[in-house]
């Protein structure tokens, strides 16, 4: 062993105890800047084998490199021994029982609060909704495959798939789990639990929170909401659907505005529709906004196809229905005028106080 | 699908008005997405003779030219660099105003005049072609002088974007758009001009054609095209395609491409000489097979993707050595591909499994303008149609050409058109309405579906060829209902509002979930929507012990795990707004949070997996009112009062629960946070306390303290359902009795047990208040004094002295049993 290697072993244990000795946060600074930093002992060590040969050099650089590992991991494992120990003793100091905690007492400062825009248009829908005799059903966020596609005559790599953008979870089988696309899965549990407890018939609206992989814009975000309504009882038709629909525009939306269907496509009803209704801006005579028809697209509806019938149970030739869905995101921004619904989920107080 | 009206009319006489048309497309079904003007302002343009070529004298970029249009030499100044004198180019001179609303005028550039433009392609909007000037003798163009919209052909013309729907297969052509057109409007529909094989060799003798695997392709034909001269399209035909959104590329393939847009059918050519033994064979691919498609990306095939139920199964052309030499229905492989130099062509004209189509163009992420066309359902007698169809289009540009007698015609495992029995009133029950069976018949063959008389009034009705997504039974009853319905027009069938004996109403827990809601808020919380997804730094922040419920396929690394808390997503909110210096915020949200199937005791199961065979875990899904509150002097002790108010205004009372102290509630402060339980210690409401100093801490310009509310929704409807109901309790008209008694009480006992103890200790114990907390001097450390009063009273007398002080006693006993000494 040299003299080179001995001063080393010196340097690098006198680091340690001085790490090992520090004992706040402040000091274990001065005592890591004093181990590694450009003025330690290491450093000049360092600094020295520019003068000796190269097969030396890299022997003492390779010495040198592990020592100055071992002290700096002395460094973080005690600056962290440190971290917790001031964090300890900062809670000790703090500590308060909650139940000594004298409320009466308490000063509050009285201020307004402001609810969000959308559950506020969602309960508006939901009253339209139980008005007209429907009650309101949930349903869970995360579903398999089967509630949100398969039981709605959506197969596997149906193409029809592509309408919806979908987030897949990582549990079990790849893509068995997912983010519901839409609140339709929510009609399904309502008509496999009706159908168990023979309570047919079913008049329910179902709002609740979406997801499609589709990159946010003004009109679309990657997390919405929608309301999603069913009826299944007997002797209902595609009049019936026209009519709810009519009732439920006129007293969301008001008086002047009116509805209408044109022939649509989803794979769970049919005959299916999208269902229009005027246009808020220009009260139908035409703008930007609904490209000069007078007219936007709100939803789509139709009337239960038999294949989801069949796949919950439910004997087509007694019963028949109709289902709706359209978003509750687009009706809070037609009614407060927003132009860019990414606004609502910045959350900046002075945009949510507007409410 | 972009729909040329050009195109159109030639199948079906149009309404004269655009917007009428647009009007009953709409109510087709056939929603007209855009509408673009094409081809107008190109009466200005002229056709001009290329003259000379000048440098300018200190310009690399731009050059003099000298043209002439008609009218003698012109002097303009050009930055395109691929013509040559003597060449003609499109024109346009000072005062043109190009399609795209370009005004040209006079410029002087380096000294030169320029008296107009020359065009190109994408200038004059008839192509995207914008690397140099539209040279017009390419196109068979010379007339000096003559505007170029005439010469070339291009009336102006009308662009309709259609939106078709999936169910639609027989609308997904511009033949098809017709057809609907002409059923609706009572017009006959136009049959395309078609060639017929003529003569040539028998096909067979220089072909062959073999299906191996009959479920996967319902027909196969091979068509042998001999005498082909591969050059450029007419230019009806480039028109015709660019318009419909096609680049034009060679008149094989354009003619191809045309069909396919024309009839739906899409269809492949091949160029003869290079596929082995001239034969095409329809198989499934084995393991370990490849194939370089025409984009050129090597694939691998049959190998089974992360589809639900996905195994793997790639339907392929194989060639007379079984080499794989196409994707069907997809995309062709490179080695076959078309040249200059081809002179024979086999054309395949087939129909695929819509289903395995999809399958496979999803797992090689490659859909192609063919693949969407047979993953919808292509008509199966449509195949042969095609190819006369293409043959008729390709001798516009090759008269010579000759298609070989008695194409090869193979037959897969064909499913026969659906057969649907309509009963007499099915359509009336279904609409609300009944419809003239004149009508419905009408309507129903001019779409091609047969109609005969059924039993009992009723009709049966079997559906063409082109219409592969009707189905059979009931819901085959619904498919042609809708079809009726269409035709007759949405807009004229009746409404009716239904009405029902249940009544509508909310659920308890939507009630319970308004009220909070509200009471919060009017508390002073301000409602924010934070999203679902969190990144994984955020969960691993608060929930580094939890399994992540991870998405799959995340759209943005902020977005990957669903969140565990709501906190979180307050938090970020409170400090966005901080940072825009907003102050004193009190933010709250009510929502959903997720737990791992793996850390829940009982997991959420659910049925699915292929045809919902399975039984399934799912995370747990519950429901958290979550509220920060940040005003200036904001602490636990303020989460405390918004708990016990709130409480009260659900008729809860502060004995109802306790206040467990927690050091190990995710994201809270470990010493200055507990959890709200039920007096029985047998539920958790939730967690009352403070934000982490630590998080605290991450929030720029956060106040030194963050109070925290954290209620579980399930479990306090649950609490409040349980409350027995209440008898209404009429307060003594005997004046109270107040006293007031202070203990020294170790730390570990918790006020409320000394509250319990003196509740408890007598009918005629009315209320007690904790009213003071007292550490320090003249307390033992380990203790501090809690002062209580109590008021005391009889329903049927005024208390004497001497009763209020037994009680007092008895009171003082009961405190000392549970180690409260009395001060």
């Amino acid at each position: 062993m040299t003299d080179w290697d001995q001063e080393l072993g010196h340097v690098e244990s006198a680091a340690l105890d001085a790490l090992a000795a520090a004992d706040s946060l402040e000091t274990i600074d001065a005592a890591a800047a004093e181990s590694v930093g450009k003025r330690s002992a290491l450093a000049v060590m360092q600094r020295s084998l520019r003068d000796v040969d190269p097969d030396e050099r890299r022997r003492r650089g390779a010495l040198l490199q592990a020592s100055r590992t071992r002290i700096e991991e002395a460094v973080a494992s005690r600056r962290s021994e440190l971290v917790g120990a001031h964090r300890r003793a900062q809670l000790a100091s703090d500590a308060l029982d909650l139940g000594d905690v004298i409320t009466g007492a308490r000063p509050w400062a009285l201020t307004a609060g402001h609810g969000g825009l959308i559950p506020a248009v969602q309960a508006e829908l939901e009253d339209v909704f139980v008005a007209m005799g429907f009650t309101v059903a949930e349903g869970p966020e995360v579903e398999t495959d089967w509630y949100n596609f398969e039981a709605l005559n959506i197969p596997p790599a149906h193409p029809a798939r592509g309408l919806w953008d979908t987030f897949y979870v990582e549990l079990g089988d790849p893509e068995t789990i997912v983010l519901r696309t839409h609140t339709s899965p929510t009609q399904v549990h309502l008509m496999e639990q009706a159908v168990a407890a023979g309570t047919l018939p079913i008049h329910s609206v179902m709002p609740g929170r979406c997801y499609r992989r589709d990159t946010p814009d003004a009109r679309h975000l990657a997390v919405f909401h929608q309301v999603e309504g069913l009826v299944v009882d007997e002797n209902i038709s595609f009049a019936d659907l026209a009519g709810v629909i009519a009732t439920f525009t006129r007293a969301f939306f008001g008086p002047d505005i009116r509805s209408r269907l044109r022939p649509g496509y989803f794979p769970f009803t049919e005959p299916s529709a999208e269902f229009e209704i005027t246009c808020t801006i220009c009260r139908g005579a035409g703008c930007r906004t609904c490209s000069q028809t007078g007219w936007i697209e709100l939803g789509g509806c139709g009337m239960m196809d038999p294949a989801v019938f069949d796949a919950v149970g439910i004997d087509a030739e007694r019963w028949s229905g109709f289902a709706f869905g359209f978003g509750i995101d687009r009706c809070a921004q037609m009614r407060a005028g927003i132009a860019d619904l990414r606004a609502l989920t910045e959350n900046d107080v002075r945009f949510l106080e507007q409410f | 699908m972009r729909v040329p009206r050009s195109w159109l009319s030639e199948f079906v006489d149009l309404p004269e008005s655009d917007s009428e048309l647009r009007d009953i497309l709409d109510d087709l079904g056939l929603v007209v997405e855009a509408v673009d003007q094409v081809g107008a302002g190109l009466e200005q343009v002229v056709v001009a003779r290329v003259e000379e070529i000048h440098a300018i004298p200190g310009a690399d970029r731009i050059r003099r030219v000298v043209i002439d249009a008609g009218d003698g030499p012109v002097e303009v100044v050009c930055g395109a660099w691929n013509f040559a004198v003597g060449q003609h180019v499109p024109f346009a001179p000072v005062g043109t105003v190009l399609p795209g609303g370009l005004a040209i005028n006079r410029r002087v550039m380096r000294g030169v005049t320029s008296n107009g433009i020359l065009c190109s392609p994408q200038e004059l909007e008839i192509g995207d072609d914008h690397g140099g000037l539209l040279i017009l003798d390419d196109r068979g163009v010379d007339q000096v002088g003559q505007p170029v919209g005439e010469a070339l052909g291009l009336a102006p013309d009308v662009v309709y974007t259609l939106s078709v729907e999936g169910n639609r297969p027989d609308a997904w052509s511009i033949y098809g758009v017709a057809r609907d057109l002409a059923a609706r409007l009572g017009r006959p529909v136009r049959a395309p001009g078609l060639a017929a094989p003529d003569g040539g060799p028998a096909t067979a003798d220089v072909a062959h054609a073999v299906v191996d695997a009959p479920a996967l392709c319902a027909r196969l034909t091979v068509s042998v095209l001999d005498h082909v001269v591969i050059g450029p399209s007419p230019a009806w035909v480039v028109r015709r395609l660019e318009r419909a959104g096609m680049r034009a590329i060679s008149n094989v393939v354009d003619a191809s491409n045309y069909v396919m847009l024309e009839l739906g059918q899409p269809t492949h050519p091949y160029d003869l000489e290079r596929v082995a033994g001239a034969t095409l064979q329809v198989r499934a691919a084995l393991p370990g097979e490849t194939l370089t498609t025409l984009d050129g990306v090597r694939r691998d095939l049959a190998r089974p993707g992360r589809g639900l139920g996905d195994t793997g199964i790639d339907c392929v052309i194989t060639d007379g050595d079984d080499q794989v030499i196409g994707l069907a229905g997809i995309m062709g492989g490179a080695s076959t591909e078309i040249t200059e130099s081809t002179t024979r062509v086999l054309v395949e004209a087939a129909c695929f499994d819509a289903m395995s189509i999809a399958r496979s163009s999803k797992r090689h992420g490659l859909r192609t303008e063919a693949s969407t066309r047979f993953e919808r359902g292509v008509d199966p007698e449509l195949a042969l149609r095609a190819v006369a169809r293409l043959v008729e289009v390709l001798r516009a540009s090759i008269p010579g050409l000759v298609w070989c007698s008695d194409p090869l015609d193979v037959r897969g495992e064909v499913t026969p058109p659906a057969r649907v029995e309509l009963r007499s009133g099915d359509v009336e029950r279904a609409l609300g309405a009944p419809i003239e069976e004149a009508e419905v018949r009408q309507g129903l063959e001019a779409l091609g579906f047969a109609v005969a008389a059924g039993a009992g009034g009723g009709l049966v009705v079997s559906a063409p060829s082109s219409r592969p997504d009707v189905r059979e039974g009931a819901a085959g009853r619904a498919d042609v209902i809708e079809e009726i319905a269409r035709l007759h027009g949405y807009r004229r069938l009746p409404r009716r509002t239904p009405t029902w004996a249940a009544p509508g109403g909310l659920s308890d827990r939507q009630r319970l979930r308004r009220r909070l809601r509200t009471a919060v808020v009017d508390l002073g919380v301000t409602e924010v929507w934070t999203p679902s997804l969190v990144s994984e730094r955020q969960f691993a922040r608060t929930h580094a012990q939890a399994r992540p419920v991870r998405v799959t396929n995340p759209l943005a690394s902020d977005s990957v795990i669903l969140r565990p808390t709501l906190v979180s997503g307050i938090a970020e909110v409170f400090a966005r707004n901080r940072e825009r210096g907003l102050v004193d915020l009190r933010l709250g949200e009510l929502g959903v949070v997720f737990a791992h199937p793996g850390d829940v005791a009982e997991p959420r199961r659910s049925r699915g997996g292929v045809g919902g065979s399975a039984q399934l875990e799912l995370p747990t899904e519950t429901e958290r009112l979550t509220v920060l509150l940040g005003h200036h002097d904001d602490d636990a002790t303020t989460a405390v009062a918004l708990w016990v108010t709130l409480a009260g205004l659900f008729g809860l009372e502060e004995s109802d629960f306790r206040l467990r102290t927690r050091a190990d509630v995710a994201a809270t402060h470990p010493t200055r946070t507990a959890e709200v339980v039920t007096r029985g210690g047998d539920a958790v409401v939730g967690v009352v306390g403070e934000l982490d100093p630590d998080l605290v801490l991450e929030i720029k310009g956060a106040p030194g303290r963050i109070g925290l509310l954290d209620l579980d929704i399930s479990v306090l409807e649950s609490v409040l359902a349980a409350r027995p109901d209440r008898v209404a309790q009429v307060p003594s008209r005997f004046p109270s009795a107040l006293i007031d008694l202070a203990f020294t009480v170790p730390l570990a006992v918790p006020a409320g047990d000394v509250a319990d103890a003196l509740r408890t200790t007598s009918v005629l114990v009315e209320s007690v208040r904790l009213f003071d907390v007292y550490r320090g001097a003249g307390v033992p450390a380990d203790t501090r004094s809690l002062a209580f009063a109590v008021r005391l009273s009889a329903p049927d007398h005024t208390l004497e002295d001497a009763e209020v002080a037994a009680l007092r006693q008895q009171l003082i006993d009961a405190a000392a049993a549970g180690g409260a000494r009395l001060r």
